[in-house]
């Protein structure tokens, strides 16, 4: 769904993606993994629109969207959320949603004026699905609250629902889980699932927290200094020597390798370590 | 009893009233800086400017009406033609936008270099509105004068003290709460103003949500061109027009736009009042007032004012000082609309 073809992005003398090419199959989670600095939110910037490529092509389904405006993505169903949840906050929750769908005929303004059914229609059909997203998220509770007051993890709740008001094809998570408890990540994690497998969507996560990724993601692609170092099934990557020493160094190879057979808990906490280590 | 009423007559009179009026015109100004303040992120010099060219437009348009006995007394013409004059001033606003600020837009300057830019434009317009209409003062009330006449209000009263309504101090007051209303509603109800709002707070999600960035300038400048264009009108109606007096207003204008906090509406609206009643208040001269409150023994020799009237302008520099030390975000603390 998803090609990249050999991505270079330069910042004066820093490759900070350096020749990565990948391929997101459509119906996919795929978790791109990898240290800090390997190049992975550069990349996600790069497809969404946000940087414009030194060099290389991003198609989606067969179509060139190289250096296209996040926005004009944004109508091609190609979302992105970000590491830090950015949300309207001085706008209830419901109003964040309903500021979602372009091209609203209440934003002209002959539209308010001049057709005033038109507009209230519209705007009738939009509340109806904002609610329904909200319903989706279970998070009714918060609905008229301001989108400020939110916790951090409702707020990636709330990046979750945008991507819904539209329908989106494919969606890019930057660090869906960073700073989320482990009740409301399973929340997260329950949602995309479902909108995987009920939607039909495609997701892209950069991800640090090994045991969320082994759950959701197939496959995992591992970044390390700006290319692509290894992809496969989560369990296969978590053995691979390569990864192992892109993100540990050498010397610590097999206590990784031990918490990935173990299914669940040691797993996370292990991955941070050996990301502040590297 | 009647010491007191009168007392408080006189307060009223002129402190109160022409505090209200003043303060209605200053909100109207600030209004329009915080808005533009809110969507494009820089403090707009030229707004006192913008107030003129609005003022001076409408006037132009009255002399029209005048000329071709067109009147709708007892009501100021200026009012008619005010219409014309929030078009006109719209549209230089346009072609400002279009000619300088877009330009630093699209290269996504940084705001000072806008607010330089604004001062530019200051300077233009200032130019523009001198060689149009002269810089002389022009007398724009006409019609009836009085809401409440002095000798009227003894009569009806009884009272020593007179009171007195001018006709363009209660349009302006009425004019700020249908201008404050509107500008309100539209904010929080309507789809428009809710996408102003949100570009407002914050710029990249909005563009990535499809708000139309091109849509969303264009209704702050008219937003802020119809709110300029009265706030002049009204504040020449109420003194007289004189090109200026603009470059002055600027100064309580700011400050109050960043008393309230700039960037919220509605500490520009608090802000205009704060500021128009410190500098009534802080230079009416209290003799006579004091007179009536207490014993003839009592009462000051000296007019009892705190600082001259030349040194009104002070008063905002002094609230704009203490603010920015004490509470730099404004009473509101602002930021987003």
């Amino acid at each position: 769904m998803i090609v990249v073809d050999d991505i270079h992005m330069h910042f004066g003398g820093i490759r900070a993606v350096d020749g990565a090419s990948i391929t997101i199959e459509k119906g996919s989670i795929t978790g791109l993994i990898g240290p800090n600095g390997a190049g992975k939110t550069t990349l996600f910037n790069v497809i969404a629109g946000n940087y414009k490529p030194t060099s290389g092509h991003v198609y989606l389904d067969g179509e060139e969207i190289t250096g296209l405006k996040p926005h004009e993505l944004f109508q091609r169903g190609l979302l992105r959320t970000f590491q830090i949840a950015h949300e309207f906050h001085s706008l209830t929750v419901r109003d964040n949603l309903m500021m979602v769908p372009a091209g609203q005929s209440g934003e002209s303004l002959m539209d308010t004026w001049l057709r005033p059914s038109k507009v209230r229609e519209e705007e009738e059909r939009i509340r109806a699905k904002a609610d329904e997203v909200i319903e989706f998220l279970e998070i009714p509770q918060v609905a008229d609250e301001l989108a400020g007051n939110l916790s951090g993890g409702q707020k990636k709740l709330l990046e979750l629902g945008r991507t819904m008001m539209v329908d989106a094809k494919i969606v890019f998570l930057d660090e869906v889980g960073a700073g989320v408890n482990r009740t409301l990540l399973g929340t997260i994690g329950d949602a995309i699932r479902r909108l995987q497998q009920e939607r039909g969507y495609t997701f892209c996560m950069i991800e640090h927290d090994m045991d969320f990724i082994g759950k959701l993601c197939d496959p995992v692609i591992v970044m390390a200094e700006g290319h692509v170092l290894a992809e496969g099934k989560a369990e296969e990557i978590m053995r691979n020597e390569q990864v192992i020493e892109a993100y540990l160094g050498t010397g610590l190879k097999n206590r990784p390798g031990k918490s990935a057979a173990n299914p669940d808990g040691a797993a996370p906490s292990e991955s941070n370590t050996g990301e502040q280590a590297s | 009893m009647e010491d007191i009423l009168n007392a408080f007559v006189l307060l009223s009179n002129f402190v109160l009233i022409p505090a209200l009026a003043y303060g209605s015109q200053l909100a109207l100004g600030a209004l329009g800086v915080t808005l533009v303040y809110g969507i494009l992120r820089f403090s707009n010099f030229a707004h006192g400017e913008i107030m003129s060219f609005g003022a001076m437009s409408a006037i132009l348009v009255m002399w029209g009406f005048q000329a071709s006995g067109v009147s709708i007394a007892p009501l100021p013409t200026v009012l008619l033609a005010l219409p014309f004059g929030i078009l006109a001033t719209i549209a230089m606003l346009l072609i400002v936008d279009r000619s300088v600020f877009r330009y630093y837009r699209k290269k996504r300057a940084a705001p000072v270099i806008l607010l330089i830019a604004s001062a530019g434009v200051m300077f233009f317009l200032n130019g523009l509105v001198r060689f149009i209409i002269g810089p002389d003062d022009q007398r724009v009330v006409d019609g009836e004068r009085f809401i409440i006449r002095v000798r009227e209000f003894k009569q009806m009263t009884g009272l020593d003290q007179g009171l007195a309504l001018k006709t363009s101090q209660g349009i302006s007051v009425l004019a700020a709460i249908v201008c404050v209303g509107l500008l309100f509603w539209f904010l929080n109800h309507t789809r428009s103003g809710k996408s102003m709002r949100a570009y407002s707070d914050n710029e990249d999600l909005a563009l990535l949500s499809g708000v139309n960035p091109d849509r969303v300038v264009l209704y702050a400048w008219i937003l802020a061109g119809s709110l300029a264009a009265i706030a002049g009108t009204l504040y020449g109606l109420d003194k007289s027009y004189k090109p200026f007096t603009f470059l002055q207003l600027l100064l309580p204008i700011f400050a109050a736009a960043i008393v309230g906090g700039i960037g919220s509406p509605i500490g520009a609206t608090v802000g205009g009042f704060v500021i128009a009643f410190s500098e009534v208040t802080v230079t009416y001269a209290y003799k006579r007032f004091l007179a009536y409150m207490v014993p003839d023994s009592w009462a000051p020799e000296g007019l009892a004012q705190l600082l001259s009237t030349d040194y009104k302008f002070a008063v905002s520099f002094m609230i704009l000082v203490i603010v920015l030390i004490v509470r730099p975000t404004g009473i509101f603390s602002g930021k987003t609309l």
